[in-house]
C-alpha cells in the first residue's frame, strides 16, 4: 500500500460518523432515535393541547374564555404572579449580591438552603403552610378567632407560590455575577460612588439579561404550579381556582375544549418563556446548572 | 464579624446578607420546621404505623419505582438525545435544542391532560398500542411516562456540557491507533461524561419522586395499584390527618436530603476527576 493510499484512510477514520458508511448509519440512528422518542413524548403532548383546545372550532375554543370561573382563574393567577415575582426579585438580588460579593463562612451551606424548594415535592411545599395556619395547624385557632384565613384563600396561595418559586432568581443570578467579577464595582466605590449608585449604573446593567430570564422563569413557574396550589387552595370555583387548578377541574368534568383551551394560554407562557431564555443564551450569557 | 467575612470595600453586606436570611427563614425554614415537629409531635408507634402502612408502602413502591425506571429510561434516552444534539447537525437542530427544557417550562396540569389524552385508549399513541394488550394511561406505565417526560430535561442539559468537554484528537488519536468505535465509547467518551450522567440520573429522579400535577391526571389513582405518595399526602390533607401527611411528608422530605448530598458528592467527584486528568 502506497503512503498516498495510507494518508488516505487515515484522514477517513480520523472523521468517524461523518464519512464512513457505519459512521452515517450510526448518525442517522441517533437521530431517528432520538426524534422518535421527543416526538412520542414531547411533541405530541404539546400538538394535543392544541388539537383538543381547537377540536370544536375557533368560536369555541374563544367562547371558553368568557366562563365566568375561567376568567376568575385567570385573575387570580395574574394577581398571584404580580405578588409573588417581584418580591422573589428582590430577594433574589440580595441574594445574590450578598453571596457573589462577599466571601464569607457558611457560603455554601446558605446557598444549598436557597436551593431547598427545589428538592421539595411541590405537594410538601403546600403541605408545611396548611400545618402552619390551617384549621387544626400550629397557628389555626389563633387565626380563625381573628377571623383571619390563609388557607383556602389569595394568602395561602401566594405563599405556597413564593416557596415554590423561591430560588429561581437568584440560582440566575449568583454564578453570573461571580463571573463578571468585583473590579467595576470597586473602582466606584473607591471614586466615591454610593452602593445604590454602584449597584444601579454597574451592576444591574451587567447582569441584565440573566436577571430578565430569572424573572421570566419565576413566572413561568409561578402561574404554572398546580401541586402546592392545589393543596393550599381548596378549589373554591371562581374564588380560589388558579389557571392550572381550574384546567384540572373543567377536564374531570369532561369539558375538553375549556381545559385545553386554558391549557394551551399556559402553553404559550411556556413557549414564550422558552424564546426569552434562547434570546438571552444569544447574548452570550450561558446558563449553568 | 471578621473572622466570618473577609474585608471587602463594598457597601450592603449586613443589609443583603440580613435579608437573605430573614426571608429564607421567614418564608422556607420555618414552615420546613412546622413539618418536623408536626412529625416529632408524634409517638413512634404512631409515626412507624402511618410510615408502614400497606397503602403507604405501595405507594412508596410506585413512586419509587417508577422514578427509578424513568431515570434510567432518561439515562440512556437522554445520552442519545444529548450526542444527537451535541454531535450531529440537522435541520430543525437549534428548535429542537430549545425544546429540550419544555417540560421544565410547562406547567405539569398541562403535561399532564395531554399526556393521558395522548396515551389513552383512543389516544394518538394510546390507539395503537392497544391491540398489543399494552395499556398506558391509568396504569403503572402511565406513571412512567410521565416521570420520564419530567426527568428528561435534566438528564440532556447535565451531559450536554460534558459532551463538548470530551476532546476529541483524543478519540481520533484512539480511532487511528486501531481502537473501535465501542472502545472509544467505552474508554473515552464514556469515563469523561459519566459524573455528568450520574448527576443528571440522581437529578431526574429526585424531581420524579416528588411529581404531583402530571402524574395524577394519568394514574388512575386507584389505591395500592396506582397511587403515588404525593397524592396519599394530598388525600390524608384532605381528611383532615395532619399528622398522617406530615409523617410521609417527612419521610420524602429525608429521602429528598439524601438526593441532594449525593447530588452535591457526585458534582464534587466530577471536578475531581477533571482536575485529575489534567483539565
Amino acid at each position: 500500500m502506497s503512503a498516498n493510499a495510507l494518508s488516505v484512510i487515515g484522514e477517513i477514520s480520523t472523521r468517524p460518523g461523518r464519512d464512513t458508511l457505519v459512521g452515517a448509519v450510526v448518525r442517522w440512528m441517533f437521530i431517528t432515535v432520538s426524534l422518535l422518542f421527543l416526538a412520542a413524548l414531547l411533541f405530541a403532548p404539546l400538538a394535543t393541547v392544541i388539537v383538543m383546545a381547537l377540536a370544536k372550532g375557533f368560536g369555541a375554543y374563544f367562547a371558553s374564555f368568557h366562563d365566568p370561573d375561567t376568567g376568575a382563574a385567570i385573575r387570580l393567577t395574574l394577581i398571584t404572579a404580580l405578588v409573588v415575582v417581584p418580591i422573589n426579585t428582590i430577594f433574589g438580588l440580595c441574594a445574590a449580591w450578598a453571596i457573589a460579593k462577599f466571601e464569607f463562612q457558611g457560603k455554601s451551606f446558605l446557598i444549598t438552603l436557597i436551593d431547598l424548594p427545589l428538592a421539595v415535592s411541590p405537594v410538601i411545599s403546600g403541605m408545611i403552610y396548611v400545618l402552619l395556619f390551617g384549621l387544626q395547624g400550629w397557628f389555626g385557632s389563633w387565626l380563625q378567632e381573628r377571623n383571619i384565613s390563609i388557607i383556602f384563600a389569595l394568602p395561602g396561595i401566594i405563599l405556597a407560590t413564593m416557596f415554590v418559586t423561591f430560588p429561581y432568581v437568584a440560582r440566575e443570578l449568583i454564578p453570573l455575577m461571580q463571573q463578571v467579577g468585583n473590579d467595576e464595582e470597586e473602582a466606584a466605590i473607591t471614586l466615591g460612588a454610593g452602593g445604590w449608585l454602584t449597584f444601579f449604573r454597574i451592576t444591574l446593567p451587567k447582569v441584565r439579561w440573566g436577571l430578565l430570564y430569572g424573572i421570566i422563569l419565576t413566572n413561568a413557574r409561578a402561574m404554572g404550579e398546580f401541586g402546592a396550589v392545589s393543596v393550599v387552595s381548596g378549589h373554591i370555583r371562581g374564588l380560589t381556582n388558579t389557571m392550572p387548578l381550574h384546567i384540572e377541574i373543567l377536564y374531570n368534568e369532561y369539558n375538553f375544549v375549556g381545559a385545553f383551551a386554558v391549557a394551551s394560554l399556559l402553553m404559550l407562557l411556556a413557549v414564550a418563556t422558552l424564546v426569552v431564555k434562547t434570546l438571552v443564551e444569544r447574548t452570550g450569557y450561558r446558563r449553568r446548572r | 464579624m471578621k473572622a466570618l467575612r473577609q474585608p471587602s470595600v463594598l457597601p450592603g453586606f449586613g443589609l443583603t446578607i440580613g435579608f437573605t436570611t430573614f426571608f429564607l427563614s421567614a418564608v422556607v425554614l420555618l414552615p420546613l420546621a412546622a413539618l418536623i415537629l408536626m412529625t416529632a409531635s408524634m409517638s413512634w408507634h404512631d409515626f412507624l404505623r402511618v410510615i408502614l402502612d400497606p397503602r403507604a408502602l405501595g405507594s412508596y413502591r410506585l413512586s419509587f419505582g417508577a422514578s427509578l425506571l424513568a431515570a434510567s429510561i432518561n439515562l440512556v434516552f437522554g445520552f442519545v438525545i444529548a450526542w444527537t444534539l451535541v454531535r450531529y447537525e440537522f435541520p430543525g437542530r437549534k428548535i429542537i435544542d430549545a425544546l429540550i427544557d419544555m417540560p421544565f417550562a410547562l406547567p405539569t396540569a398541562v403535561s399532564g391532560i395531554a399526556l393521558t389524552t395522548v396515551f389513552a385508549q383512543n389516544g394518538w399513541i394510546g390507539r395503537y398500542l392497544e391491540p398489543f394488550g399494552i395499556k398506558v394511561a391509568y396504569t403503572w406505565i402511565g406513571v412512567t411516562v410521565a416521570l420520564t417526560l419530567i426527568g428528561m430535561p435534566f438528564v440532556v442539559r447535565s451531559v450536554q456540557p460534558a459532551l463538548q468537554e470530551v476532546q476529541r484528537d483524543l478519540e481520533d488519536a484512539a480511532e487511528t491507533l486501531g481502537a473501535g468505535r465501542l472502545y472509544v465509547f467505552r474508554r473515552i467518551i464514556l469515563p469523561t461524561v459519566l459524573p455528568a450522567l450520574l448527576t443528571g440520573f440522581t437529578l431526574a429522579f429526585a424531581r420524579a419522586v416528588g411529581e404531583y400535577g402530571s402524574v395524577i391526571f394519568i394514574s388512575g389513582n386507584l389505591p395500592m395499584r396506582t397511587e403515588i405518595t404525593p397524592l396519599l399526602i394530598v388525600i390524608k390533607l384532605e381528611e383532615f390527618d395532619y399528622h398522617g401527611a406530615a409523617a410521609l411528608g417527612f419521610v420524602m422530605l429525608v429521602i429528598s436530603f439524601v438526593m441532594l448530598l449525593t447530588i452535591n458528592l457526585l458534582q464534587a467527584w466530577g471536578r475531581r476527576r477533571l482536575v485529575a486528568t489534567g483539565r
